[in-house]
């Protein structure tokens, strides 16, 4: 009992404090590959404390409701994981909660807000299924949706599910919002389309999609670490290097369109996916 | 609590984002404003982001002489800015009109349609006088938030 209780208490706390350095590690790294210094690495701190702390503009009552849902949402699918629970429930929650987010949008009248949401709905069709394929290729490799499981397995999973490794590492393209997938709102482009996704969100609600998107960080690489769950030094090395990979491909490629982010993911993820499986099927 | 009204300031100054209006500039101070986001300057450093959307926006910098046209946007800009906000007025024409002041469609500086905080004067002002100006205004922002207190206890 006291044993959950902690690792509740570890998902709560460790999802804000480690999503923050991850972004602020995220914006130094990209400041430094455009020739610049950065920020502080507790950049986002400081911003979401300035947020929670100022006026809040309601546009509609049910953005706020979203906005705690959004959070809600995403901080169970993180505790959840702490607790070493089933996969696949992680993943719904988490769906949940990337689905309020958009239902906020919707709920304003602003058109930019209304594109975002459009756009994130078309990020969420494009990376949904690959998530479940992948949750999949585990089911199949150790015969169990459940993490305790997956994380007694013997030997390191990136060697029989390399080409789903690369299937998440679009998935989480996507979920942190970088290019060429960051359509619906940017870490960069803040003026495209005003701020597309959360142009309504202010104030305290935009401090909680912020915190909510930290959780979510913790949550994607947290499935990284599933790859090669073995020993500790291989689950920091894999975060590492996938995040570093993700920052630099964030910074060399350029924004496409929604068309192009659906045939392309689909048309390689869903190929990749099923090339693996059938090869975990046969073998 | 003063700890937590310190701490509330020191947070706001720590990442102030910009909102950049351009009232009929001639585009001097604008190209001077986003040299201020260049890798030379690289204002992220200090938190500041230049934002497109006045919901997220701290600071409102602005530009350009005001006339009977814009003058309704910049209000509406300015509404729609969650306090604690500032507004800094760039260049001449920002400031009073400049050259363009005895037009028949002028109306005057910014001052004339918003309470300005903060004036950068020049034409147009150099990058660091801007960042500048900001943080002068910061520290303003952290004053205005002190003196009611100040004054509650007198």
């Amino acid at each position: 009992m006291t044993r959950t209780v902690i690792l509740i208490a570890c998902g709560l706390i460790a999802g804000p404090i480690l999503g923050g350095l991850f972004s602020g590690m995220d914006r130094i790294l990209t400041a430094r590959m455009q020739s610049r210094i950065g920020p502080p690495l507790l950049q986002p701190f400081y911003d979401v404390a300035k947020l929670l702390f100022k006026e809040s503009l309601v546009v509609n009552v049910w953005q706020v409701f979203c906005a705690y849902c959004y959070i809600a949402a995403s901080s169970i699918a993180l505790v959840l994981f702490f607790l070493q629970s089933d996969l696949l429930l992680i993943l719904f929650v988490q769906a949940v909660g990337a689905v309020m987010l958009v239902v906020g949008a919707l709920s304003s009248t602003s058109p930019y807000s209304h594109i975002g949401a459009h756009r994130e709905l078309l990020q969420i069709l494009s990376y949904e299924p690959l998530l479940v394929l992948v949750v999949v290729g585990f089911y199949l490799e150790t015969g169990s949706f459940k993490l305790t499981s997956i994380y007694a397995w013997r030997e390191p999973l990136l060697l029989k599910l390399p080409f789903l490794f690369i299937v998440l590492g679009y998935v989480l393209t996507i979920k942190l919002r970088k290019s060429p997938f960051d359509l619906s709102t940017c870490h960069h482009a803040h003026q495209e389309i005003v701020k597309g996704l959360l142009t309504d969100y202010s104030g305290l609600f935009l401090a909680l999609t912020e915190i909510a998107h930290w959780f979510e960080i913790v949550l994607l690489l947290g499935f990284c670490t599933l790859f090669w769950a073995t020993n500790w030094f291989g689950m920091a090395a894999l975060i590492v290097a996938t995040y570093f990979l993700e920052v630099l491909v964030d910074n060399t490629t350029s924004r496409m369109n929604w068309r192009w982010m659906l045939s392309y993911v689909w048309g390689v993820g869903l190929t990749l996916s099923l090339v693996n499986l059938i090869w975990l099927h046969q073998g | 609590m003063e700890a937590v009204k310190r701490f509330i300031d020191r947070m706001r100054s720590k990442s102030p984002w910009l909102l950049h209006f351009d009232c009929g500039s001639c585009n001097g101070c604008d190209i001077e404003i986003l040299a201020c986001l260049t890798p030379v300057y690289d204002v992220e450093r200090f938190g500041i982001i230049n934002v497109g959307n006045p919901f997220h926006a701290d600071v409102l910098l602005s530009s350009g002489t005001v006339n009977h046209r814009n003058k309704k946007v910049l209000a509406n800009l300015y509404a729609q800015m969650p306090s604690p906000k500032l507004v800094v007025a760039i260049g001449a024409c920002g400031l009073s009109g400049g050259i363009f002041r005895e037009a028949y469609n002028v109306v005057g500086g910014i001052d004339k349609v918003l309470p300005v905080d903060v004036y950068v004067p020049g034409c147009p002002p150099k990058p660091e006088a801007i960042i500048d100006g900001v943080v002068l205004g910061l520290q303003k922002l952290q004053r205005l938030h002190e003196q009611p207190s100040v004054e509650k206890g007198a």
